[in-house]
C-alpha cells in the first residue's frame, strides 16, 4: 500500500522530518505516537502534499506509484485521504455539495459518470448514520460555526463517502469528549476492511483502545525511535515519552 | 510564498473570450467633440427639435464641467478630442424592415456572443435589443410584446415614434447636469433601449440589451429609459462584451428607471467589457456609467442586481430615489476585479417618502493587483418617517497584492431611522484551497466553488436563465472550467 524510505522534510527553514522509512500493507492500521513537536503531524502532512510541507529528501511510493510527484488533489483521487486536525472553515459552501463535488472528482477520474444532487443524497443519506449526523449537518456551510465534535465527525463523514484506500487522521481525538471519541472511532472501524489501510497520528492511547493498532511507531525528534505491536502504546501510556526520548538519543 | 501566489496569478488570467473583432465597411463615423458633432449626430437620426435643443444644452452644461477625480481610481487623461462619438457599420445606414434583413455578419458576431437575433433560438423566453456601436442592430419580439401593450425598442425608434415619452422622461430621473459623464452622454448619446411597460401589466418576456463595442476609439455613449405604469412589472437583463485593443474605449451610459404606483423594476447587469491586458493593464474599457432609479409611486419597488466581471476602470452607483411612500430600493452587487482593473463602484439610496426600505448587498473580490472599491451612501431625508435600510458588504481577496476598500457614507436626517450596516473581509487561503485539494478537487475548481458560495446572496437575485450564465462567467474569468 504505502512505502515511505528516508523521507525528510521541512516547514520554512526547519528541518522537521530526518529521515522516515515505514511500510504499510493492505489491512494494517499503524499508530504514529509522539511528544509534541515531534513531527507526527507534519509526518501526515507531507504524505497529503500539504504545500507548507517541503519535502527534501527520500521516496514514497502509493500503490506502486511515486507520491510525492503528485498534485494533493490527484494524491486523493488516488485514494489517500487525510481528517485534518483542524478542518478548516469554508463560509458560503454547502457541505453537501462540497461532498459531492469530491465525490464527483474521484468518480470522473474513474471514468464513471458524476452524480446529480439526488443521486448523491441517497448515498448520503446512508453515509450521516455511519458518524450519527443529524440532517441539518449536510444543509450548513463547510465546518462554519461546527463545535469541535461535529467537526471531526464530518471529516470522518467525509472519509466515509471518499472511501479511501489509506486515511491518515491526524489527531482526530484531540478535543474530543468521550461520546464523540466514541462516535469518530466506531465511524472509522466501520469504514475499515482487509484492503484499506489507516495511519492514526495521536499523542494520546485513549483512542487506540477504540480503534486498535497493529503497528505502533513513536516518533521523537523528526525520527521514528521505537516501532512495535498495540502494547506499545499501552506502555507508552503508562511510563510517558520520556524513556524512550532518552533511549532514543542514546541509540 | 510568491510561487503561491504567481499560481493564483495563473488561474485569474485567463484569456477573454469574447476579444474578437468584426470587419465591417465603416459607415458614419464622428471623431472630436464640439457643437458640430452633436448637430451632426441629431441630424443623421433625422431628431425633432427639441432633441436638438436637449443635446446642445447638455453639451454646453459639460464644457463647463470638470472631470471627476474622487473616486479611487487611476488612469491617464482623456483625450475628449480624439474619441469617436459615432461609429456605424455601412450596412446599418439603410433601414431595416425586419429580422431577416440584419447583416449576416453582425448576425454571426452576436451568435458568437451567445445572443441570436431571431425568435426562435435558445433564448425564445428573452426579448433582446442588440446594440453593435452606436447603433441598435434589431430588437426582437417587438411584435409579441406590442400585443400586450408593452414597448420595447431602441431608443432611436421612440425618439421618432413616442417623442411624447421621450420629452416627459428624458433626464427626469438624472438631469442633465447630474455629472461630467451624464451630461458628455446627454449631449452626444447615440442609441440605446426604450421600454414602456403600461398600467395593470406584467411583462411577459424577460428584457434584454446586449452592447458591443467593436470599433477601436469609440465611444460607446447610450441611454436606457425604462417606465413601468401603475401596478406593473418588469425584469430587464443587460449584457456587455468588447474586442481586445491596446487603447482604451469609452463607455459613458446613462440608465434612467421610473417607477410608479405599486410598480416594481429589476434592473440586472451582466458586464463583461474587456478588462486590459492583466500584466501590462494596456487597453480595456473605461465604464463611467450613471444610473437611476426614481421610485416615484407609492409602494413601488426598484431592483439593482449586478455582476461587474470586465472594464479596465468601473465608476459606477446604480441608485434608487426612493420618493413614494412605501417604496423599495435594492441593490445586489458583485464586482470582480483581477489584473490591473479598477473598480469604485456601490449604490445610493435616497429615503425621501416615508416607510421606505432598502437594502444592500455588495460582494467585492478581489485579485492579481487590482483595485476594488465599495462606495455608497445611505441617506434618511428629514421626512422619511420609519424608514430602513441594511447594508451588507463583504471583500473577498485572492492572493497578496490586490486590494479592497469599503467607503460607506450615512446621512441620516430623521430619529425614527433604522439603519445597519455589516462589512467583512476576507481572503482565500491556502489552507482552504489544500483542504479541497486534498478532497481530490482541484485548485481551479476550488477557487470557483469559494467564490459561487461567497456570492450566493447576489446570484440568486438574477433571473434564473442567467445566474447559470454569471457564474460561469466569474468561473471563466476566474479559473477556465466550472461543472
Amino acid at each position: 500500500m504505502l512505502k515511505v524510505e528516508g523521507l525528510k522534510a521541512k516547514i520554512s527553514d526547519h528541518e522537521i522530518l530526518k529521515g522516515i522509512d515505514l511500510e504499510i500493507k493492505p489491512g494494517e492500521v499503524h499508530a504514529i505516537m509522539g511528544p509534541n513537536g515531534s513531527g507526527k503531524s507534519t509526518f501526515a502532512k507531507a504524505l497529503a502534499g500539504d504545500p507548507s510541507v517541503k519535502v527534501t529528501e527520500g521516496k514514497v511510493f502509493f500503490l506502486g506509484k511515486d507520491l510525492l510527484a503528485m498534485e494533493p488533489d490527484a494524491r486523493a483521487r488516488a485514494g489517500v485521504f487525510m481528517a485534518f486536525q483542524y478542518p478548516v472553515e469554508v463560509p458560503g459552501v454547502n457541505n453537501a455539495s462540497f461532498l459531492r463535488l469530491a465525490f464527483n472528482a474521484k468518480r470522473k477520474q474513474n471514468g464513471q459518470e458524476e452524480l446529480d444532487p439526488l443521486e448523491f443524497d441517497d448515498i448520503l443519506q446512508e453515509k450521516i448514520k455511519i458518524v450519527e449526523a443529524p440532517q441539518d449537518f449536510l444543509d450548513r456551510s463547510v465546518n462554519q460555526g461546527f463545535s469541535g465534535g461535529e467537526k471531526k465527525r464530518n471529516e470522518i463523514l467525509q472519509m466515509a463517502v471518499l472511501e479511501p484506500k489509506l486515511a491518515l487522521l491526524d489527531e482526530t481525538d484531540s478535543g474530543l469528549d468521550v461520546d464523540a471519541l466514541r462516535v469518530v472511532s466506531e465511524g472509522v472501524n466501520r469504514l475499515k476492511n482487509k484492503d484499506n489501510s489507516i495511519i492514526l497520528v495521536t499523542h494520546y492511547q485513549r483512542i487506540l483502545s477504540y480503534i486498535v493498532p497493529d503497528f505502533v511507531h513513536v516518533l521523537s525528534n523528526g525520527r521514528i525511535i521505537k516501532s512495535g505491536g498495540k502494547d506499545l502504546a499501552i506502555e507508552v501510556e503508562r511510563r510517558g515519552y520520556d524513556w524512550l526520548v532518552s533511549a532514543g538519543v542514546r541509540a | 510564498m510568491s510561487e503561491k501566489t504567481i499560481r493564483i496569478e495563473d488561474l485569474v488570467n485567463r484569456d477573454y473570450q469574447y476579444g474578437f473583432k468584426t470587419d465591417l465597411e465603416p459607415g458614419m463615423t464622428v471623431r472630436g467633440l464640439d457643437e458640430n458633432t452633436i448637430r451632426l449626430i441629431s441630424n443623421h437620426k433625422k431628431e425633432p427639435p427639441f432633441m436638438l435643443d436637449y443635446r446642445l444644452k447638455a453639451f454646453r452644461q459639460w464644457q463647463k464641467m470638470k472631470e471627476p477625480h474622487w473616486a479611487h481610481v487611476h488612469y491617464p487623461e482623456i483625450d475628449y478630442q480624439n474619441v469617436i462619438y459615432y461609429s456605424e457599420p455601412k450596412v446599418m445606414e439603410k433601414k431595416l424592415k425586419s429580422l431577416d434583413e440584419v447583416d449576416p455578419e453582425l448576425k454571426r458576431t452576436f451568435e458568437r456572443l451567445g445572443i441570436p437575433l431571431t425568435e426562435q433560438k435558445r433564448l425564445a423566453g428573452v426579448a433582446v435589443d442588440a446594440i453593435f456601436d452606436s447603433v441598435s442592430v434589431a430588437t426582437t419580439f417587438k411584435a409579441k410584446l406590442k400585443e400586450s401593450g408593452v414597448i420595447f425598442c431602441s431608443f432611436s425608434e421612440a425618439v421618432q415614434e413616442y417623442p411624447e415619452l421621450i420629452e416627459k422622461y428624458l433626464s427626469s430621473v438624472v438631469p442633465v447636469a447630474d455629472n461630467f459623464y451624464a451630461a458628455l452622454n446627454s449631449a452626444v448619446f447615440t442609441d440605446g433601449s426604450f421600454v414602456y411597460i403600461p398600467k395593470n401589466t406584467r411583462c411577459p418576456m424577460e428584457l434584454s440589451s446586449y452592447f458591443r463595442i467593436n470599433t477601436e476609439n469609440s465611444g460607446q455613449f447610450e441611454r436606457t429609459l425604462i417606465i413601468c405604469e401603475e401596478n406593473s412589472h418588469v425584469s430587464y437583463l443587460e449584457g456587455c462584451t468588447a474586442p481586445k485593443f491596446d487603447t482604451n474605449q469609452l463607455h459613458a451610459a446613462v440608465v434612467e428607471l421610473v417607477a410608479l404606483d405599486n410598480a416594481e423594476i429589476k434592473y440586472s447587469t451582466v458586464q463583461n467589457w474587456y478588462a486590459g491586458d492583466p500584466v501590462t493593464g494596456k487597453g480595456g474599457i473605461y465604464n463611467f456609467v450613471t444610473k437611476r432609479g426614481k421610485c416615484l409611486g407609492r409602494n413601488s419597488k426598484i431592483s439593482w442586481t449586478q455582476v461587474e466581471t470586465g472594464s479596465a476602470i468601473t465608476w459606477k452607483y446604480p441608485s434608487c430615489l426612493l420618493i413614494g411612500d412605501d417604496s423599495v430600493g435594492e441593490f445586489f452587487s458583485v464586482a470582480l476585479t483581477a489584473g490591473r482593473q479598477q473598480a469604485d463602484t456601490g449604490t445610493k439610496m435616497i429615503h425621501l417618502g416615508k416607510n421606505t426600505r432598502s437594502t444592500i448587498i455588495s460582494k467585492g473580490i478581489s485579485a492579481g493587483r487590482s483595485n476594488n472599491n465599495y462606495r455608497g451612501l445611505v441617506q434618511i431625508s428629514k421626512n422619511a418617517e420609519d424608514s430602513k435600510n441594511f447594508t451588507q458588504c463583504d471583500s473577498l481577496l485572492i492572493g497578496s497584492l490586490a486590494n479592497a476598500n469599503t467607503f460607506p457614507y450615512m446621512e441620516i436626517q430623521n430619529p425614527s431611522a433604522q439603519v445597519e450596516h455589516e462589512a467583512t473581509t476576507s481572503r482565500i487561503s491556502d489552507d482552504q484551497l489544500f483542504y479541497f485539494q486534498q478532497r481530490g478537487i482541484s485548485r481551479e475548481d476550488a477557487m470557483s466553488s469559494i467564490i459561487n458560495g461567497f456570492c450566493k446572496a447576489v446570484f440568486r437575485e438574477l433571473p434564473g436563465e442567467f445566474a447559470v450564465e454569471a457564474s460561469q462567467l466569474l468561473g471563466l474569468k476566474l479559473e477556465g472550467t466550472v461543472g
